[in-house]
């Protein structure tokens, strides 16, 4: 099976490699991730490299997940990849605004490797 | 007409709330099972809190608190990684454990939950301190234990639309 690339953003490490583990424990294997913590450093991984699918968290200082959804479609990075929202926010209004700027999935926090494995792999397989 | 979040206030500073919050977050992210002890105002000595300020139609606060020796506990759990000392990443879960009870306590209102925002956690350390907030609406205080590790919750609102 050739290698998984994923891009996680978020401001906090430590959900950066509960995020990691999860995808692990979903079956992603072999699995290259690419960490970035705020929506500017996530921007400029994409410049430089190509992935299959991303994660992002919402609040977030600098650049929060929303706007960086934003930018990656006005900039047309990433075209076509999937992107997961990961985050506390969960009305309905904020699934509302993540789809409008171009998610294609929504998890919330706290959240089970079994969640991020339902809410991942179909958009790997689409 | 929908009530204002002022005549709502029983739900929203419901003690069920919280403690539904507290078991939600410490079962799916570290797989333990909570139990609220009665809070006997004991501090360690050296001890991390975490700060999620609430913002919108309620203002107030998130606070988590425990000794150095739970943090470690909450870190390793998390991470699936072992700690010998309250260092960066240690403070980071810290104060991601309070950003999920935070945001899943406000997520139990379906008012708060689309109209009051959420703070960066900010994490301080140290000895012999205290957090103040002058007369506030209302004030929820838990405390709980797991595996033989305490640590306590506080849910400030210091104002109400």
């Amino acid at each position: 099976m050739s290698e998984i690339r994923v891009l996680i953003v978020d401001d906090s490490s430590v959900m950066r490699k509960i995020v990691e583990r999860a995808l692990r424990q979903a079956g992603l294997d072999p699995l290259v991730v690419l960490e970035a913590g705020s929506g500017v450093e996530g921007l400029d991984a994409l410049r430089n490299n190509a992935v299959q699918l991303i994660l992002s968290d919402i609040n977030m200082p600098s650049m929060d997940g929303l706007e960086f959804l934003r930018q990656l479609r006005a900039q047309k990075l990433a075209d076509g990849v999937p992107v997961v929202m990961i985050t506390t926010e969960s009305s309905e209004e904020h699934v509302r605004q993540a789809i409008q700027s171009g998610a294609q999935g929504y998890i919330r926090k706290p959240f089970t490797a079994e969640q991020v494995k339902e809410r991942v792999l179909p958009l790997l397989a689409a | 007409m929908a009530q204002s979040l002022r005549e709502n206030l029983q739900t929203v500073a419901d003690p069920v709330h919280l403690q539904s919050t507290v078991e939600e977050v410490f079962g799916t992210m570290l797989g333990a099972q909570c139990e609220m002890v009665p809070c006997t105002g004991a501090v360690a000595s050296e001890t991390i809190t975490s700060v999620v300020g609430f913002g919108g139609i309620l203002t107030g606060a998130c606070v988590f608190r425990c000794d150095s020796g739970t943090a470690l506990v909450i870190a390793a759990r998390l991470t699936g990684m072992s700690f010998t000392d309250l260092d960066d990443t240690v403070k980071d879960a810290i104060g991601e454990i309070c950003n999920m009870l935070a945001g899943a306590w406000k997520g139990k209102v379906p008012d708060l939950s689309a109209q009051c925002g959420l703070s960066i956690p900010a994490v301080i350390t140290g000895s012999n301190y205290n957090i103040h907030v002058q007369a506030p609406e209302f004030r929820l205080h838990h405390c709980y234990r797991f595996e033989g590790s305490h640590f306590e919750v506080t849910i400030i609102c210091d104002g109400l639309q």
